[in-house]
């Protein structure tokens, strides 16, 4: 008989090898779902996890849409490392959009280069602010955070609705429901800093924060205390850390993220608000988190192998005619892998007899 | 604005429409969550039962078959999360939001080739005399078999938790799951038929919006009914017939908005469309702010592993 026995301490090796394991049982039977398609699983999975790394376009790629998931994701990982489960990061992404857009359409056509900065800050403000509701409410009246959190998304995506058919609808748009467009207002243009690697302002500011979040969790006193709220809740207590203040830091600084990263997709890849803005980025950034295990660093990869299936997706879509939702689907298995194989970190099979 | 056009028969009938899903569901939670699991994946379960549902219903032109499809998809769904937190051993909150993440792409993937198709119809009750009894008729006696069972379900549910044995046996589950293994009770296995019973519960749930709601298929259909049923469980203080009163306080909610609408009060729909999930923001902080009532009936061992370590 097959049994689980818990390791004496959990295992290094498998905390980084159970991230690859999950990738390759994604792969295989990813594979079997593209056969069951009627496609070929070969080249499907060759689309999807080799020819963005390979393929010149695509590489330019990875960087540009890795760099909101790995934003988002490093906000979230401190919160998830605490304990505070900020799963409305997409409501706080559309929230930054708003909120900086609104700002760029205020200054609509007015030269500076503090036009930028501006409205990422206000990006930023709309982010926090809106993650900061969730964390009032759990800290004052004790509410669960995920639900509000999540709440929050149906009601940012409708908020969303009401501006681009309301105040921010383009005036000499004919009445469609979207808001001028930012891709022509020069000084709100995101500037693309090394162009044969995809890294522009946004990618920049991704791997800062990826930075700042290392160094925080290593040798900040906040970091610290995340990770002991984290793993033994009653003696963060008793060493006198508050948990309201972790609740609003670790919201709050996820929140100012996810609201940046949304600014920056607004001034880059889409251009303007419409109702197709968001496009999940904000959950698909809970994946990231986890197969980043966390980590920073584990997360700036998770987030290039995520942009990697966006990238990939797109190109089997086209190529093999396959619906996109067939690449949430590989997304969604890739976590359900992973939570399934991480049991080998903290215990181990063994086969026993049974004792009579 | 001319709000004689809201008929309050009718909108008392469509309250009970609107709440079944979000009830169904809360229900098969409520049993999940008294043996001790969190489930997140209720909105997945709820749209893999939307689109099975309606697949089958369209495929066999019978929409029952549809329900039990549902019921079944949303099981083995559940089922997948069951192996994965009961054997093993993975992080439920995690687990629950891949369930979700993992059920709406493949109920788009699935649905790709049904949108814009009619389900079969499903017919209603009528009792002639019964039925046409003025207002209280089209009230009591004129709906589909699925909310007199939602109905069923909640006396069923309120008995099988407060006066049987297995109800007793499944909230010691709940409340200690060490003290219930050292009395010989198989933890994992009552939590796996929980957890089973809460998937098909969804599944159905979701099958109700694609089959008689509204009836169609259309992806993201749900649209956050499996949180806002998760949230009523909280509301309820995991208490079957207070999920009754607490399903049709937020089918009252969403049926007024629909019909302000059509009405026209002058405000952006957008902005009424926002009223279910606000008003389930302020029912939680309403209900979670006493922190000793909140506690009160919550299971002890809610959302922790288990591991028998002998």
């Amino acid at each position: 008989m097959i049994r689980l026995e818990r390791r004496k301490a959990p295992s290094k090796a498998m905390l980084w090898l159970t991230p690859l394991l999950a990738v390759l049982l994604t792969m295989i039977f990813g594979g079997i779902l593209f056969a069951l398609l009627g496609k070929d699983p070969f080249a499907a999975i060759h689309m999807i996890f080799i020819e963005p790394f390979t393929d010149s376009y695509s590489q330019r790629q990875l960087l540009i849409k890795g760099g909101p998931l790995i934003l988002i994701a490093v906000g979230l990982s401190l919160g998830f490392r605490a304990g505070v489960w900020n799963i409305g990061a997409e409501g706080q992404f559309i929230m930054g959009a708003i909120g900086g857009g609104a700002v760029g359409l205020a200054l609509y056509g007015m030269p500076g280069i503090w036009v930028l900065p501006l409205m990422t800050l206000a990006g930023a403000l709309a982010g926090f602010a809106w993650a900061m509701i969730p964390a009032f409410l759990k800290v004052k009246f004790n509410a669960n955070e995920i639900l509000v959190s999540l709440m929050l998304v149906y009601v940012a995506e409708n908020f969303l609705r009401a501006m681009v058919t309301g105040a921010l609808k383009n005036p000499d748009g004919r009445g469609f429901p979207e808001s001028r467009s930012l891709a022509q207002y020069a000084s709100a243009e995101m500037p693309m800093l090394i162009k044969s690697a995809g890294l522009n302002v946004g990618g920049l500011v991704a791997i800062g924060a990826v930075v700042l979040a290392y160094t925080l969790l290593a040798r900040h006193r906040l970091g610290y205390q995340i990770k002991l709220t984290g793993q033994a809740p009653r003696a963060a207590r008793f060493s006198g850390v508050k948990p309201g203040i972790i609740v609003a830091a670790t919201l709050g600084i996820s929140g100012a993220l996810a609201g940046m990263a949304g600014l920056f997709e607004l001034v880059g890849p889409a251009g303007k608000l419409t109702t197709n803005f968001p496009l999940g980025y904000g959950f698909t950034a809970i994946i990231v988190a986890f197969l980043g295990r966390l980590n920073p660093i584990g997360i700036f990869l998770a987030g290039i192998l995520m942009a990697a299936t966006y990238v990939g997706g797109e190109t089997v879509q086209f190529a093999l005619q396959v619906p996109a939702a067939a690449i949430r689907v590989f997304q969604g298995m890739l976590l359900f892998f992973l939570l399934a194989v991480d049991v080998l970190v903290a215990y181990r099979f063994v086969l026993k007899k049974e004792a009579k | 604005m001319d709000f004689s056009s809201i008929d309050p028969i009718s909108l008392i009938v469509s309250l009970m429409i609107a709440a079944t899903p979000i009830l169904l569901a809360g229900l098969g939670e409520l049993v999940v969550e008294k043996s001790g699991v969190l489930n997140l994946g209720v909105e997945g379960m709820m749209i893999i039962g939307a689109i099975a549902g309606f697949a089958l219903a369209v495929e066999t032109e019978n929409p029952y078959l549809g329900m039990l499809a549902a019921m079944g998809a949303g099981a083995v769904l559940a089922l997948l999360f069951g192996i994965l937190t009961q054997f093993l051993l993975s992080n439920q909150v995690a687990t629950g939001l891949a369930l979700t993440l993992f059920g709406l792409g493949l109920a788009a993937l699935l649905g790709h080739s049904y949108t814009g198709l009619k389900p079969p119809a499903v017919s209603k009750l009528d009792i002639g005399f019964l039925t046409d009894i003025p207002v209280l008729g089209r009230i009591v006696f004129n709906h589909d078999a699925v909310v007199y069972f939602s109905i069923f379900m909640v006396i069923a549910l309120w008995w099988f938790l407060n006066r049987s044995r297995a109800g007793l046996v499944l909230r010691a589950v709940g409340e200690s799951h060490d003290a219930a293994h050292s009395l010989g009770y198989n933890v994992v296995m009552i939590r796996l038929a929980a957890i089973m019973f809460g998937g098909a519960m969804a599944g159905l749930g979701g099958a109700y919006f694609s089959l008689i709601r509204v009836p169609q298929w259309t992806e993201g259909m749900t649209a956050g009914a499996g949180w806002i049923a998760l949230a009523l469980v909280v509301f309820s203080s995991w208490k079957p017939g207070r999920l009754l009163i607490g399903a049709y306080l937020f089918g009252g909610i969403s049926v007024l908005e629909i019909n302000l609408q059509i009405v026209g009060v002058g405000i952006s729909p957008a902005y009424l469309k926002m009223t279910p999930y606000l008003v389930t923001i302020i029912v939680l902080v309403i209900m979670s702010s006493d922190r000793r009532r909140a506690s009160l009936n919550a299971p002890a061992s809610l959302g922790r592993s288990f591991h028998a370590s002998h």
